[in-house]
């Protein structure tokens, strides 16, 4: 199963400054990062190479941070791409909690990441429908 | 005015041998309940040696904590039947401390109401709109009966809805009102938004209690509105409002010595010191059937002013409220101890243990913020659980100390920790 990095950071400057330095520091890379924001704090969502140590160097700072796993699934770049699945998805009546995505290859593959209750049921509906849903390793190294 | 002329201009020699008689039916009366019983014997006082008003100062004093190891009942004299009243205050630990009264305590208290009304010039033909809490909280029933002892038309409008307030004062003609100093200023801002004059209502006075204020506040409130604000004292463990309230000379409040024994203490020391000094207020309730209290510490610092008023009243004025001898907080007319805060924050294992409480005055209303931190290890990532923490925070809060208070979550370690004397309360509120 792939992981991201949730954080939590008040709204204040720095606080991205703050956790970057961490990865930075030890050469952990940032695939993707999106943030939810909820006023006075939001949650940073970092999809990591390496999410396990990010995680727990981020914890020894004393930053609250948790392991939240998600579905990546592959999607080609062109118009429809999302579309398909998104179907898919309202078909199987599965409702999506959290989402990003990003580009791997330009007008050739993305990825989009979401989070949702039942994680494996979600991946077999996306499996039997021939999209390819990404493990940990495949996601992180991509 | 007066409500009750030969008490309220009664001569010293005599209100003080009237405080006597009554202080000794007070004090056989409280040594018959189990509280006092157990402190006279701890103390070793006899109650038969207080011969005179001077010998009070030998007895113990009764605080907070020894209403809250007494509750529910251990201060009260008479059976359960004969008790028709119960109002509570909030406590530090989460339990209320409580104060009950007989039919006659109820009778008395109204009448020490209306004779405070009638201090400031209000008769039967006013109509009386009460913008206190009705509740638990004396500040509202007890201004309400004495209104109606004293014959005015009352308005039960309790706290709050601002607009209906408006409503009510304009439709019934409202003449006095009954509110929070804060609340006050917030309405004079509502009126005018409203395109309505305040100067042209028929309200021509405010009793402001509750909370305390600057006389620039007075000063204020009396501008912007057109009308005469009179200041009010009490506690429910004193009853409620009617303790203390000014005349229309508007300097200081009158005590009703008839009622209450005064004395200003030296907090550190607990010494009794002399009138005029600034200390705090001590108060023995003369007159309640269902609770006795004697040398009750009301952490109030204030004064006696000695001088007779002008108005002809002989009781003892005290001056206005300058302080709080603990740490207790006055947030929108309602009493609230930082520890009851720290016991219901640190009852939510997805909390740190450091918080603080942030007093703000937002459009002439009390805010109160609590800033807790996060719990690295209780963070699950999601922020719908976040928000129903907040939400379940603030519900908790409210239901204890009745103010809904803005909840902000502050990231693990971002707050000074509660080692040594960490300053928690900010009250950045200027009165």
């Amino acid at each position: 199963m792939p992981y991201q990095v949730s954080v939590f950071a008040e709204n204040k400057p720095g606080k991205i400054e703050r956790i970057t330095s961490v990865l930075n520091e030890n050469e952990i890379n940032i695939r993707a990062i999106t943030i939810a924001d909820s006023g006075d704090y939001g949650i940073i969502k970092l999809l990591l190479d390496r999410p396990e140590e990010g995680c727990d160097l981020l914890k020894e700072k004393g930053i609250a941070a948790t392991l939240k796993e998600i579905v990546a699934v592959k999607i080609e770049d062109k118009p429809g791409g999302l579309y398909h699945i998104a179907s898919l998805l309202r078909e199987n009546n599965i409702n999506v909690d959290d989402a990003y995505g990003f580009m791997v290859k330009s007008h050739e593959e993305s990825v989009f990441v979401f989070q949702v209750d039942n994680i494996q049921g979600a991946e077999k509906i996306l499996k039997d429908a021939g999209f390819t849903t990404l493990r940990d390793k495949e996601l992180y190294l991509l | 005015m007066f409500w009750d002329k030969d008490i309220e201009t009664i001569d010293r020699p005599s209100l003080e041998k009237l405080q006597f008689e009554k202080l000794q039916k007070a004090l056989s009366a409280a040594a018959s309940t189990s509280f006092y019983q157990k402190v006279f014997e701890e103390h070793s006082v006899n109650i038969n040696n207080i011969k005179t008003l001077e010998h009070l100062k030998d007895l113990p004093f009764t605080t907070k904590q020894d209403l809250r190891v007494s509750y529910p009942d251990g201060m009260v004299p008479v059976s359960r039947s004969q008790i028709v009243r119960m109002h509570a205050s909030s406590g530090t630990t989460g339990k209320s401390t409580v104060i009950f009264y007989t039919q006659k305590d109820i009778d008395d208290w109204a009448n020490l109401v209306a004779r405070c009304m009638v201090a400031t010039g209000t008769n039967r033909d006013d109509v009386f709109q009460n913008m206190m809490g009705y509740g638990l909280f004396t500040g509202g029933l007890g201004l309400h009966y004495g209104a109606e002892r004293l014959g005015c038309m009352v308005i039960p409008a309790s706290s709050g809805n601002t607009l209906k307030q408006i409503q009510l004062m304009q439709d019934f003609e409202t003449t006095v009102i009954h509110i929070t100093p804060s609340y006050a200023l917030h309405l004079v801002e509502v009126i005018n938004e409203q395109g309505i004059d305040p100067h042209q209502m028929l309200v021509s006075k405010a009793y402001l209690g509750a909370e305390p204020y600057s006389e620039a506040t007075r000063l204020k409130i009396e501008n912007q509105f057109g009308i005469d604000a009179y200041n009010s004292y009490g506690m429910s463990e004193m009853n409620g409002p009617g303790v203390a309230f000014e005349c229309t000379y508007k300097n200081g409040m009158h005590l009703w010595e008839d009622f209450y024994i005064i004395e200003i203490i030296d907090p550190d020391t607990g010494e009794v010191l002399a009138p005029g000094e600034e200390g705090e207020l001590v108060l023995t309730h003369l007159n309640r059937e269902a609770m006795p209290i004697i040398r009750y510490r009301t952490r109030d610092l204030t004064r006696i002013i000695p001088d007779q008023c002008e108005c002809g009243r002989t009781h003892y004025r005290i001056d206005r409220i300058k302080g709080r001898t603990d740490d207790m907080l006055i947030v929108s007319g309602v009493n609230v101890f930082p520890s009851q805060i720290e016991t219901v924050l640190m009852s939510f294992p997805e909390v740190g243990n450091n918080y603080q409480i942030v007093l703000e005055r937002e459009d002439n209303l009390d805010r109160m913020h609590v800033k807790v931190e996060l719990y690295s290890k209780m963070f699950h990532g999601e922020i719908k659980e976040l928000e129903q923490l907040k939400a379940r925070l603030r519900e908790s809060l409210r239901a204890l100390i009745t103010i809904n208070p803005r909840i902000e979550l502050m990231e693990p370690g971002s707050l000074p920790p509660s080692m040594g004397k960490a300053k928690r309360v900010f009250d950045n509120r200027s009165i």
